[in-house]
């Protein structure tokens, strides 16, 4: 095995033990740290493949703003924290149901696509090749526009449903 | 006189030929290259991590003699208890005390979160460390995605704040830490939006590169920009007039009101460390970095003119720190919301145009320094514009309080 | 490039290694007598009352949300920054134009009072 096929079953393993721990953790906020480890664990992955931005982004976006967000919202529920919750409730044959036939669903798309594989590395300057496509016409412009649009709906979706408490 | 003249041109790029000599010394004894190179990144890894943590010894006290001498009391110094001449030992003392204090570990405590928080904190504040630009050559790796690493490591390091507030069981550190981690989301909005008008302005976002596009330092080119991630820098690292993280006197000590020991001492640690990281970036981002007369002669020299920009940025952080009370939490976020955020938003934006304008303007391209003219005239702008903002807001609020007053004696009339 | 975070992961493992070394050694050093009455949780000398883990409201919630929504719109804007030197005038105006409506947002936000401190 090489080093890079080492570290990545290291960050696999880190980032699918840390989602185990965090669908089987008792407290609440136990879970979100979990949730944490696991996408830090994907970052990882995101080095190995020669992505640091999408590394660093998911450091910024995930760990940092969506980890923060998490946390606010556990603590906007009442008594979460401190008794420790049943695992499961009632509806937990269907939910596995569903996860194993999204599974299943997943590992064949997976399996059956003819993915273009390459073993040249990155180009140097993917990320300015990012930049450029994102405001091309012919690129990505409007969907860089509606993702503006996307955040602003976000946004003005939360102050109203916090408005009307 | 020969081997002076070798002696002086070892010591004009001394770091970089004692690795060479490690290095030598590493292949001559028979190493592969593979090993050889990792083991000269283990030894820049060190040096890198230790750097923050030596600076921090001199820092405290430093900033105990500073606060001293501007307050008028005594600070560390040689008589009393003795710490060394000027107090120097006063930082190693401090150490020895809290390595040897009891760890109470109050009841109720969440553990494994209590304990790993303190150590997190200075994990994440010595790896920001790992792309700053120490010299024209001494960088520990000089990634292209560069300062956004940093960026994404303190944005990361937010969780811990909440990790040690709340795992803590008590009321003060989890109000302190929600307080704390709302400020520091807030004020990371404007520092990222100048960091993003830096890497506009330099086109790259290697810190290499960002040091080298500044013949003229930015801070005399994009002054408000200069000004917001200052501001917002302050507020990041906790500084008197956006402290309110250790609000004594509210939150008792905020979120690590529970922590004894050398786990207090590394909330101490990453806090300075934190402090230190932010100077250094500034001094890099609109300072110029290690760039300064005599570099090119002498490799050394950056070293040092970035080790004299960051002393300096230290500086200024310790007056502002001694100097000013603090805040309210009302007033602080109202100050991050509604002014450093919007200002920001504009500031990129017009200098997004303005910069892009000059280059349509003149096809034929103009020389460094008028470009950084028409950028200080448009920052002259977007202060005077802010400024007449500001005040005009600031008469209307008068006009309304008098108008009130004059409501309020008028009834008082009619009642008598 | 990967050689480049070679050098990363060996600092971040140095970095995890300082604290736990130094939390190590004050761990050999300190004292160590523990006693119920130390151990209370420190709330200005008054016995600790009722749960620490209770609702908190809703205020921080949105200031989490908007910095998620700056958040995300400066990923989107990094890579924007680091080509603006390349564009075209109208590529720099979609990117105000980004900017603008986020600023809308904000604009938005605080006119409903959302930004103030309650």
């Amino acid at each position: 095995m090489t080093v890079q096929q080492v570290l990545f079953f290291l960050f696999g393993a880190i980032a699918l033990g840390a989602a185990i721990g965090m669908v089987t953790a008792r407290k609440v906020f136990h879970a979100a740290l979990w949730m944490l480890l696991a996408f830090f664990g994907v970052a990882g992955l995101y080095v190995l493949l020669e992505a640091p931005f999408f590394a660093a982004a998911q450091l910024f976006v995930y760990m940092g703003a969506i980890g923060v967000l998490i946390i606010y919202a556990i603590m906007l529920t009442r008594g979460m924290m401190r008794q420790r919750l049943p695992r499961v409730n009632d509806q937990w044959w269907f939910a596995g149901l569903l996860a194993a036939v999204l599974l299943v669903v997943l590992v064949w798309l997976v399996w059956q696509h003819p993915w273009a594989t390459t073993t040249a590395a990155a180009p140097e300057d993917s990320l300015n090749r990012l930049g450029l496509t994102l405001v091309d016409p012919e690129g990505f412009a409007l969907p860089f526009e509606v993702a503006s649009v996307l955040l602003v709906m976000a946004l003005i979706g939360a102050v109203t449903i916090v408005r009307e408490r | 006189m020969e081997s002076l003249s070798r002696f002086l041109a070892f010591l004009a790029d001394a770091i970089v030929n004692i690795g060479d000599w490690i290095r030598g010394l590493l292949l001559g004894a028979g190493l592969a290259d593979p090993w050889v190179s990792l083991i000269m990144k283990a030894i820049g890894a060190i040096v890198v991590a230790f750097f923050p943590l030596m600076v921090v010894i001199f820092l405290i006290w430093a900033y105990r003699k500073v606060a001293a001498r501007m307050q008028g009391r005594l600070g560390p110094n040689s008589s009393g208890t003795w710490a060394g001449p000027y107090g120097i030992l006063q930082t190693f003392a401090d150490a020895i005390k809290m390595l040897t204090k009891e760890d109470i570990r109050p009841q109720g405590i969440d553990k494994i979160p209590y304990n790993l928080a303190p150590i997190l904190v200075v994990f994440a504040s010595i790896a920001t460390w790992a792309v700053m630009p120490f010299g024209p050559k001494l960088i520990g790796t000089d990634l292209n995605i560069g300062i956004f690493y940093i960026l994404a490591f303190s944005s990361a390091a937010l969780v811990v704040f909440l990790m040690a507030g709340w795992s803590s069981n008590n009321k003060y550190a989890t109000v302190g830490a929600f307080r704390s981690v709302a400020q520091l989301i807030g004020y990371e909005i404007p520092q990222l939006l100048a960091v993003l008008t830096v890497v506009m302005v330099t086109g790259s976002l290697r810190m290499q590169e960002i040091v080298g596009q500044q013949k003229i330092p930015l801070l005399f080119q994009l002054p408000v920009t200069a000004f917001i991630f200052f501001l917002a820098s302050m507020a990041e690292v906790n500084a008197r007039p956006f402290e309110l993280l250790e609000a004594e006197s509210e939150l008792v000590c905020g979120y690590f009101i529970e922590y004894s020991g050398m786990k207090f001492g590394m909330f101490y640690l990453g806090e300075f460390m934190n402090s230190t990281a932010v100077a250094a970036l500034f001094a890099t981002l609109f300072l110029g970095g290690w760039r300064g007369p005599w570099v090119e002669q002498a490799p050394i020299m950056g070293t040092i003119w970035f080790l004299v920009k960051m002393a300096l940025m230290l500086l200024v952080w310790m007056l502002i720190q001694i100097t000013l009370p603090r805040l309210r939490i009302d007033q602080m976020l109202a100050f991050n919301w509604k002014f450093l955020v919007p200002l920001a938003l504009a500031n990129l934006c017009i200098i997004g145009l303005v910069n892009k304008g000059i280059t349509e303007w003149f096809p034929g391209g103009v020389s460094a320094w008028t470009r950084a003219g028409i950028l200080l005239m448009a920052n002259v702008g977007i202060f005077l514009a802010t400024w007449g903002i500001l005040a005009a807001l600031e008469r209307r609020e008068q006009r309304r309080r008098e108008a009130w007053r004059a409501a309020q004696v008028g009834e008082v009339e009619v009642s008598a | 490039m990967l050689e480049q975070f070679i050098f990363v992961g060996v600092l971040l493992v140095v970095a995890l290694f300082l604290p736990v070394v130094l939390i190590g050694l004050a761990w050999l050093l300190r004292p160590k007598r523990p006693n119920p009455r130390k151990s209370e949780i420190y709330e200005c000398g008054l016995q600790p009352h009722g749960e620490n883990w209770v609702q908190f409201k809703a205020q921080y919630y949105i200031f989490a949300l908007v910095f998620l929504v700056f958040d995300v719109e400066a990923v989107f804007l990094f890579p924007w920054a680091l080509v603006y030197n390349w564009l075209p005038l109208y590529a720099v105006l979609e990117g105000v134009l980004f900017i603008a409506l986020l600023a809308a947002a904000l604009v938005y936000a605080w006119q409903k009072g959302a930004l103030e401190w309650m």
